[in-house]
């Protein structure tokens, strides 16, 4: 009996490869990267076994805390007390940038208006732009849709185009970047924002300016890539410094040519050395 | 001995069948403790995250701040302490985060161990100033002073109207848009589907001829098979659009879209189950109506209906179920702004919707998380008002025939 669990054991360990399974966790922006990355990541080394789960930036940072997960994977900078919570437990990490993701701010392709500057999409949000005429459109009203609170990208918004401030309570909330796509190409006076990779031809991307209208910029892979566009935010990998070793192959992998070469592939703005 | 075992089979067959009705009871029981028991727990809670706090300076004389307030002077909708009760002058707003705009990264120190020491001098030079941070920064000899923020209450939940839960640093839990917005498309999808479906159930039930029965029985059966996201996305695809432009409204993602979405969603409901009532009429009763010379339309509405009445209740009720408590398809289709509705022909927030898109990111047992039950609460106790009513109606009727 004890032999045959001794082979059992000496043959798992054989088909998991020396190192033990990563499991990655965390941000659903971030998800289909690292599956892509860990489908050809394990497909050169056999012997790397790696799972990705989702749930949030949120929860892949509690679990880092929880230490229930080797790498957390967030669409957001590490929050204050997510930082203290580690400090709290002892546990050192390791921030690396993977990526970046660029946000478009989209309306219906029948809009005048092609570009925007900063203050005046700050200004749609907390509702107080009201009409297409006040920043040089149509007299239409303007519908504003968001994502919901839930999504890493509600926050950036919040927290990079809006200064902070909190959306105007009229904003549409919707539960998918399908939905917002869907709803801006059939609503005429929309205006919406979604991830650089779900662009399609039924809505318009705008230019947008934060030097207060000198320059207004595209949102393209272009100027993502040579940071020209100003609403862009990176997409981070958190590890703890104890699980180093296992850890930084994949990450290395991810960071290297070919793992850059899949970032582009899935739609996310590669890192630019 | 024969007897015997027939006795105990039957005892044994008792026991589990009370068993089973038991442990129903019991689940049902322990899942409104669990709610409600989560739900009221928003009650003994602050506004602000636990483990922060507001601070300002100590020549500032304001003591207590609403919630709403804090988030107004945050979003610098507030702009002067005047506006308050305070001095004249502009507010500074400051979070931890923005330390390292006032301080250079040696002060505050690599692991924060400056940060407190700075924060203490800095809302100790700025007199104007409302600061923000972990309560883990508060200095022993703090110069400022806390500033008090009373607990949610209840004025504040159930008549606050905006809902921003996740707000930092003062969350607002105003559950009245939500709660409105629920109802008002509920009541639109029964005003739409209880006309409809009680005429479909007597139409199939006394005047279809039996093959046209035959079709048209399965065909609405299969209409409660379709899946909710699948009614959602031919709710934003087709109706959403439709709506808008039926009525020229800069959006089209209205309380109306999803009502009729849900009024689709519940028709099987009250078709299969009234007409199913009004099947169960006795033929006797019918004829006799007929027979003392009543037309068909006389017996339809003197006999039929009020012999079934209770059956086509118990259809309404559960139709008015499933449309309060839809989740899917009212998240995809109402736009989910959470505003005070004035008409049915503007966005709105409810309270399902709101549930499923947040409870995913609320942290376990936060502020947040309980505010979402408390929800389910409100929800619970909606849904139980009705039944009760319908119940206590289709009794008093009963009382009045006999």
């Amino acid at each position: 009996m004890k032999m045959k669990s001794k082979v059992l054991i000496i043959a798992l360990s054989l088909y998991t490869g020396i190192g033990v399974a990563q499991k990655i966790k965390g941000s659903d922006t971030v998800l289909p990267l690292s599956q892509k990355e860990a489908e050809s990541y394990m497909k050169a080394n056999k012997s790397a076994k790696i799972t990705v789960t989702g749930g949030g930036s949120g929860v892949g940072l509690a679990a880092l805390v929880d230490n229930s997960t080797d790498i957390a994977m967030s669409s957001r900078k590490i929050k204050m007390d997510e930082k203290m919570k580690l400090q709290d437990a002892g546990r050192a990490y390791k921030e690396t940038i993977i990526a970046y993701d660029a946000l478009s701010v989209i309306v219906n392709p029948a809009n005048k208006v092609s570009q925007l500057t900063r203050e005046q999409l700050e200004g749609i949000y907390t509702g107080k732009i009201k009409n297409w005429k006040e920043v040089g459109g149509d007299d239409l009203q303007i519908v504003v849709y968001s994502r919901e609170s839930s999504s890493g990208t509600y926050e950036f918004f919040k927290d990079h185009v809006l200064n902070k401030k909190n959306y105007a309570s009229s904003v549409l909330n919707m539960p998918a970047t399908g939905a917002i796509v869907q709803s801006v190409s059939q609503t005429k006076g929309a205006i919406g924002y979604i991830g650089l990779a779900y662009m399609e031809k039924e809505v318009k991307a705008l230019k947008v300016s934060y030097d207060k209208g000198k320059t207004y910029i595209a949102p393209s892979m272009a100027t993502a890539k040579d940071r020209t566009y100003p609403i862009v935010r990176p997409l981070y990998y958190y590890y703890l410094t104890t699980v180093e070793k296992t850890v930084k192959p994949f990450v290395d992998y991810i960071l290297s040519a070919e793992g850059q070469k899949t970032v582009e592939a899935v739609g996310y703005v590669p890192l630019t050395k | 001995m024969k007897t015997f075992y027939k006795k105990f089979s039957e005892k044994f067959i008792e026991g589990l069948l009370m068993l089973s009705g038991t442990i129903t009871s019991l689940t049902v029981v322990l899942i409104v403790f669990f709610l409600f028991k989560e739900g009221l727990g928003v009650f003994d809670k602050k506004p602000v995250e636990e483990g922060y706090v507001i601070a300002l300076s100590k020549s500032n004389p304001l003591k207590t701040l609403s919630s709403e307030q804090i988030k107004n002077i945050y979003d610098q909708k507030i702009t002067h302490w005047s506006e308050i009760g305070g001095k004249p002058d502009s507010i500074i707003l400051f979070r931890a985060e923005d330390i390292s705009n006032f301080y250079s990264d040696e002060e505050i120190g690599e692991n924060f161990e400056g940060l407190s020491t700075c924060i203490n001098r800095l809302v100790d030079s700025l007199p104007d100033i409302i600061a923000f941070f972990p309560k883990k920064y508060l200095a022993k000899d703090f110069k400022g002073h806390e500033l008090t923020v009373d607990k949610v209450s209840l004025k504040e939940f159930f008549g606050g109207k905006e809902w921003f839960p996740t707000a930092q640093p003062s969350a607002q839990l105003g559950v009245l848009p939500l709660i409105l917005g629920t109802l008002w498309v509920s009541f639109g999808a029964i005003l739409l589907a209880l006309p409809l479906g009680l005429a479909a159930a007597i139409f199939m039930s006394e005047i279809a001829k039996d093959n046209v029965r035959r079709i048209m029985k399965p065909l609405i059966e299969l209409l409660a098979g379709i899946p909710s996201v699948v009614y959602g996305f031919f709710g934003l695809v087709i109706i959403v659009p439709l709506i808008q432009k039926t009525f020229n409204l800069p959006v089209g993602e209205t309380g109306l879209a999803g009502s009729i979405i849900l009024g689709i969603m519940a028709l099987p409901t009250i078709i299969t189950i009234s007409e199913d009532a009004m099947r169960n009429t006795p033929r006797a009763m019918k004829e006799a109506s007929l027979a003392l010379g009543a037309s068909k339309w006389q017996t339809i509405y003197k006999v039929v209906i009020p012999y079934s009445i209770s059956g086509i209740s118990a259809g309404a009720i559960l139709g008015i179920g499933r449309a309060i408590g839809e989740t899917m398809a009212v998240l995809m289709v109402t736009g989910n702004a959470a505003v005070i509705p004035h008409s049915i022909l503007e966005p709105v927030r409810t309270i399902p919707a709101t549930i499923a898109a947040e409870l995913g990111e609320a942290p376990n047992g936060g502020l947040h998380y309980q505010a979402l039950f408390a929800l389910g609460c409100i929800l619970f106790l909606i849904t139980l008002f009705i039944n009760l009513a319908v119940e206590f109606i289709s009794n008093r009727k009963q009382h009045n025939k006999h």
